[in-house]
């Protein structure tokens, strides 16, 4: 008997434990976090409030007044500019594998995209430095300045003097990181599309193209949506890649060749060194920020989007 | 008339068609072209460093010939040792549960849908959680709390690859030993974990690829420090940090190894990566 009353108590233990760590993982975790870092920033809050934190424009440790607006406009400028150039080359490299690629090459061609997601974002932040900022520095930013920078009102994004260490490069080197995230998400959605709708345009004699813009686009739109925007969210708390490229400074900036700030660069580079309590509150405050604008993003993507077209994909399971 | 119109038509449609089908294989030749430059410009500059020297010996001061990175070595593997001997139970536990007990539950649904999202989670905010809960009350960095920020971040990556691979396994056989008599626990233990070995190996797998080069969460917990150290509770060096920290500095030779690093650093979780991806297309193939 007394075998069975300890399987019995097994039973529920594992039970419990693993419930436990689930709970832990689902929700316990991200709680905490949100916790810590409101109790955390709580002093910084209670010196700013929200709105002045959020809209202010200085950074200064020493007067220990802290603004979050650069760093906040920086974060959004880089992963704006990012997914505005990973975009249209993920839903291509997208197409490639969905539908032109061989079907023999497929998997070559997905973990080759995948292998670059893979490479350590550090890895990314050091090669932008030593490789890539010192290209840009010398060819590509004075050959926009020559050409687009004569242009009136375009040019004056890119005035200033081209260091490699400033905006665009960041970006550029962001946008290389987030695209087999949004590639793959992009790819799925692609290959979702029913075989039968696809058929029933080519039975009408359209080309592969048509079949592509008019068919899968539409068909997986909101699969490309969700990807977008999980991206975004992955981007904004991307932190060793621009580390190295943005030259963490304080500044809005008013030209693409301008150094300035993200609120990751910030805090990775600042929160050792802050000295103060009020100084590493701020800090946290830029954490607690940067929590819920990526949490929210997920959120949406996770839940509007995704969700709803799992629930479509798969009819009453 | 007619026809002449058609034909024109068509003929503009083809092109169309093959400038789009073009450009769009353009794209997938720029995501290669990133990728083989980085690896390129990783193995020709890392390889110059790459010798037994940056393995087995402690660095020495700068401006000083020679030299290593061995504690960065150890105190990388001492860190995502332990990481790993934290996040996998309580990953792979959180998998099963998502997989066996709450299907059919609502708030289960969530919380998987949750840590689906938490995958994605800024690693760097992962490091300032741990910063307040472990380094501020010890009053001292500790590479011990670097591993609870990377087990942090691993234990979602395994929950959710632990799930999708236990959905695989076929409910008949859950069923026949349920018929026999099995408690729940007998049933993962003797049915669905020999049955989906292989794919909970795959996000072990997976999710220590996906902390060994995680840097933003070490920089506030294990820290860095210029010694060697095996003692998880005092601050600890990694590779990732030291990386940073050698890449920023103004020393050529500083350059050298962090690129040596780099190197060591990229190849080493390319193979987990390869591995996981070689694991799952075998499950495919013979499951």
């Amino acid at each position: 008997m007394g075998g069975i009353d300890r399987k019995r108590v097994l039973e529920r233990l594992i039970g419990f434990s693993l419930g436990f760590f689930a709970l832990f993982v689902g929700f316990l975790f991200p709680f905490i976090t949100l916790v810590v870092l409101v109790l955390e920033s709580l002093p910084a809050i209670e010196k700013f409030g929200l709105l002045r934190f959020i809209l202010g424009r200085t950074w200064d440790p020493v007067g220990e007044v802290f603004g979050a607006l650069p760093a906040l406009f920086g974060t959004i400028l880089i992963t704006f500019l990012a997914s505005l150039i990973a975009l249209p080359v993920s839903v291509g490299i997208a197409i490639f594998i969905a539908e032109i690629c061989p079907r023999k090459l497929k998997p070559l061609f997905s973990t080759a995209v995948e292998l670059l997601g893979a490479i350590p974002s550090i890895i990314y932040g050091m090669w932008g430095l030593f490789v890539i900022a010192p290209l840009m520095a010398d060819y590509v930013e004075p050959f926009l300045q020559e050409t687009l920078g004569r242009v009136p009102l375009v040019g004056r994004l890119f005035e200033g003097v081209p260091t490699g260490v400033d905006a665009l490069t960041s970006s550029l080197v962001l946008s290389i990181m987030i695209i087999p995230f949004m590639s793959a998400i992009v790819k799925d959605s692609f290959e979702m599309t029913p075989l039968l709708l696809k058929e029933a345009g080519y039975g009408l004699g359209a080309t592969k193209w048509e079949v592509i813009s008019h068919v899968v686009i539409p068909y997986a739109l909101p699969g490309i949506m969700g990807g977008l925007v999980l991206s975004v969210g992955r981007a904004l708390g991307e932190t060793m890649a621009v580390a190295f490229l943005t030259g963490n400074v304080h500044q809005i900036p008013t030209s693409l060749l301008d150094p300035l700030t993200t609120i990751t660069v910030a805090i990775a580079n600042e929160f050792t060194e802050a000295d103060s309590d009020l100084y590493l509150s701020s800090l946290y405050y830029l954490a607690l920020i940067l929590f819920t604008l990526s949490f929210g993003l997920l959120i949406l993507a996770k839940f509007l989007i995704l969700e709803r077209l799992r629930r479509r994909w798969s009819p009453k399971t | 008339m007619v026809t002449e119109d058609l034909k024109r038509n068509l003929a503009r449609r083809k092109i169309m068609n093959f400038i789009m089908l073009f450009l769009s294989a353009l794209t997938a030749l720029y995501g290669l072209l990133w990728l083989f430059w980085i690896l390129i410009d990783v193995v020709s500059n890392g390889i110059r460093y790459l010798n037994l020297d940056l393995i087995l010996q402690d660095p020495t001061p700068p401006g000083v010939e020679g030299g290593g990175l061995r504690h960065a070595f150890v105190g990388h593997f001492i860190i995502t040792t332990l990481a790993t001997l934290i996040g996998v139970p309580i990953g792979v536990g959180a998998g099963l549960f998502f997989a066996e007990y709450g299907r059919h539950s609502r708030i289960v649904r969530y919380l998987r849908s949750v840590t689906d999202i938490i995958v994605s989670f800024p690693s760097i905010v992962v490091g300032t959680l741990v910063y307040a809960l472990m380094v501020k009350p010890a009053g001292h960095f500790m590479g011990i709390s670097g591993s609870v920020a990377l087990a942090l971040l691993m234990i979602p990556v395994i929950a959710i690859t632990t799930d999708e691979i236990l959905r695989l396994v076929p409910d008949s056989l859950r069923e026949a030993g349920y018929a026999l008599g099995a408690y729940r626990w007998q049933v993962i233990k003797d049915i669905t974990i020999p049955a989906a070995k292989r794919g909970i190996l795959t996000g072990v797998i997976l999710g220590i690829a996906r902390i060994a080069g995680e840097t933003a969460p070490l920089l506030f917990t294990a820290f860095n420090s210029n010694f060697l150290s095996f003692n998880p509770l005092e601050a600890m060096a990694s590779l990732t940090v030291t990386i940073f920290q050698y890449a920023m500095g103004p020393y050529k030779e500083w350059h050298g190894q962090a690129w040596a690093a780099a190197f060591v650093l990229t190849f080493g979780t390319l193979i987990f990566f390869i591995t996981a991806k070689a694991l799952v297309h075998g499950i495919r193939r013979y499951g």
